[in-house]
């Protein structure tokens, strides 16, 4: 029967019915020898596209593995970067690694409850229509905005006397370089990403889900309180674990906006609103310092750095599939 | 979600107000922030554009004198310098991001069908983590592994020493190239596009195209001409996205495609693709540490007003473009 369904177009002959429904999905293999030479041919070349994908990102893993676990030391991890000649000498990437912590935990902050927000009212409310087109757009720019430019309006941004609080100022003069201007900034990188998963779960939700609420006498603002958000829980996780992701991998807005030195320098003597206030580095630009094309240009802990930074992406990775798939399971009949 | 035909309980009215009034606030926050940063780099890039006029976006000079004399005019009790003609820069953004959004849409094409339609399952399995995992890789990861192994293999074992050879006097090629810059790119952005490509195709009924295949038309032909076809809207979502993501992208670019204000020229052959460039965003990050010039400041924030505004038309583009297919199908609506 596949034969007159796949191939046969021309025979005139109709077949015998099947004495079995045929199957909606056959493996590729062993129907395609019907096929006109183009179509074979297009398959064939999607399969090589396929594993060609798998291998570059196998490549890539394993060589950013291979390179790490050959320069990553395990006092890197609890020591600071120190000025030194040699690679050896030039201790580790305490502070940057926590930087990159700070950082993404100052974006989510902010980047989380007005994401949650704009996405409530972006499913729930959405009135006026002129409003809600414009919001939506503004996201969708956000999403596509280039990060240089994000940065640059942070350097405008908190170069503001208003806000010298945020940052180190002398003699009147505000810098601008923190890690509050960088984790602000960086909230609207995250923000998009929040929204859009966040939006997904609450459209998710089938409308009698909200009209048994409002019939046991519940208000719309409880209900989204009570019953949406707390079943669209796995897609906010979803969004923030990604809205990290992408704050982690920031370079540009680290590199404009959080002063770019190797270690902690804070700012007046309050403990940890010093270091806020104060700058630092990341990961990321612990890793493009240390680039060939860097300033500092030490290879081996710029290998070092990425693995770490690889795996912590992976950790985030692995964190969203599981609240994706969580967030599938939920079955509303 | 229309509630206007919701009965609401009457005794919550005030409170629900309250909330609704609240997150109206927050979001028109959200959008003044949007406005106020096109409104605040316009402002500051006012200068460089009326001093330079059109000819702002033309060749002519060496882009990178020109960007130094800006910076120091800024310094010394001198007249301030705007004179830029950015066409170098621009031809290296409009070159790499061209370059790398056609290949890898062709690519992304092939590898979404393949992993929607016509890969084995436990392959189905894997590749939709590979290409999450992928579009995760933060930028500088790629720029370091490109820095350290692409470039040294093309200037090691692609280009000749008599390639070399021909061209110094004006340029040094050391693998730091356009080609480097295209290829990294192509895999950066492809993810992007296989994603939501691939949420495009899956959202087609299934029994459109088993419609298909009932009238003897076989899997492949049935997969291009109903389920891509239908999907373009996705298309379009993915394209401007990974467009935009191109366009933006400094920091690999900045770590591998060179740092001359050099415009590749294609009537040099193939010692076009190893021509170092440099494009807009990365020459915003190289020159950071200027800002404090203020003629300096216009003109980085020219460039970032130019990288800000194609990003904004090309969803705008995206929008206009999926308008006429929207009352046809809604496939990708979400993914946009």
């Amino acid at each position: 029967m596949t034969e007159a369904m796949l191939g046969g177009g021309s025979d005139p002959i109709l077949p015998t019915p099947p004495s079995s429904p045929p199957r909606a999905r056959r493996s590729a293999a062993g129907s395609s020898s019907t096929w006109s030479l183009i179509d074979r041919l297009g398959l064939a070349f999607a399969w090589s596209l396929g594993l060609l994908f798998c291998a570059i990102t196998a490549a890539i893993v394993i060589f950013l593995a291979v390179q790490g676990i050959r320069f990553l030391r395990p006092y890197m991890l609890w020591t600071n970067p120190k000025v030194s000649d040699t690679q050896a000498g030039s201790g580790g990437f305490l502070d940057p690694m926590l930087g990159t912590f700070i950082v993404s935990a100052i974006a989510i902050l902010i980047a989380g409850p007005v994401g949650v927000g704009v996405a409530v009212w972006l499913s729930e409310y959405a009135r006026p229509a002129g409003l809600a087109r414009a919001v939506e757009s503004t996201i969708e720019m956000l999403a596509g905005a280039p990060t240089v430019a994000l940065a640059l309006f942070g350097v405008l941004l908190f170069e503001a006397p208003v806000l010298g609080f945020l940052s180190t100022t002398s003699h009147g003069v505000v810098y601008g370089y923190s890690f509050f201007a960088a984790g602000a900034i960086l909230s609207l990188v995250a923000l998009p990403y929040v929204v859009s998963s966040v939006r997904e779960g609450l459209q998710a939700i089938p409308n009698h889900v909200r009209e048994a609420s409002y019939a046991v006498g519940k208000t719309k603002i409880a209900t989204i309180r009570r019953v949406l958000l707390p079943a669209a829980r796995p897609s906010v996780i979803t969004g923030n674990m990604l809205g990290i992701g992408h704050v982690i991998g920031d370079t540009a807005i680290i590199l404009l906006l959080l002063g770019d030195t190797q270690t902690f320098q804070g700012v007046g003597h309050v403990p940890l609103l010093g270091i806020l206030r104060g700058t630092g580095s990341t990961l990321t630009s612990y890793i493009f310092d240390n680039a060939p094309t860097g300033a500092l240009n030490q290879p081996n802990k710029a290998y070092a750095a990425a693995f770490v930074l690889l795996l912590i992406v992976l950790g985030l990775n692995v964190i969203v599939d599981v609240f994706g798939r969580r967030s599938k399971e939920l079955r509303w009949s | 979600m229309d509630e206007d035909a919701l009965e609401l309980p009457q005794q919550g009215l005030g409170q629900d107000q309250r909330a609704e009034l609240g997150l109206g606030a927050l979001v028109c926050l959200v959008v003044a922030v949007l406005v106020a940063m096109l409104a605040f780099i316009v402002k500051e890039a006012w200068p460089s554009f009326a001093h330079n006029g059109l000819s702002w976006f033309g060749p002519g000079g060496n882009a990178d004198t020109q960007i130094q004399r800006i910076f120091t005019s800024g310094d010394l009790d001198q007249k301030a310098q705007f004179m830029i003609r950015a066409w170098p820069l621009i031809w290296s953004t409009i070159l790499t991001t061209a370059g790398a959004v056609v290949i890898s849409f062709v690519c992304s094409l092939f590898v979404a069908v393949f992993m929607v339609e016509f890969a084995p399952a436990p392959l189905k399995l894997v590749l939709e983590p590979v290409v999450r995992l992928l579009a995760s890789v933060p930028s500088v990861i790629y720029g370091l592994l490109g820095v350290l192994v692409l470039v040294p293999f093309i200037g090691n074992h692609l280009i000749t020493q008599g390639e070399k050879a021909s061209v110094t006097p004006v340029i040094s090629l050391s693998g730091y190239s356009l080609l480097a810059a295209v290829v990294i790119l192509t895999v950066m952005i492809s993810p992007i596009m296989i994603a939501i490509f691939a949420e495009g195709l899956r959202s087609v009924p299934r029994g459109w195209l088993e419609g298909s295949l009932a009238l003897g038309v076989n899997r492949w032909r049935t997969f291009w001409r109903i389920a891509v076809v239908t999907a373009r809207p996705a298309m379009i979502a993915g394209t401007v996205l990974a467009t935009a993501r191109a366009l933006g992208e400094s920091v690999m670019l900045s770590m591998i495609s060179g740092s001359v204000a050099f415009a590749p020229n294609p009537a040099d052959g193939l010692i076009f693709f190893y021509e170092p460039s440099r494009g807009l965003a990365p020459t915003i990050l190289h020159n950071t540490e200027e800002l404090t010039s203020p003629p300096m400041k216009h003109t980085l924030f020219a460039f970032a007003a130019v990288l800000l505004f194609s990003a904004l038309a090309l969803s705008l583009f995206g929008w206009a473009a999926k308008q006429p297919m929207k009352r046809y199908f809604n496939v990708g609506g979400a993914a946009a």
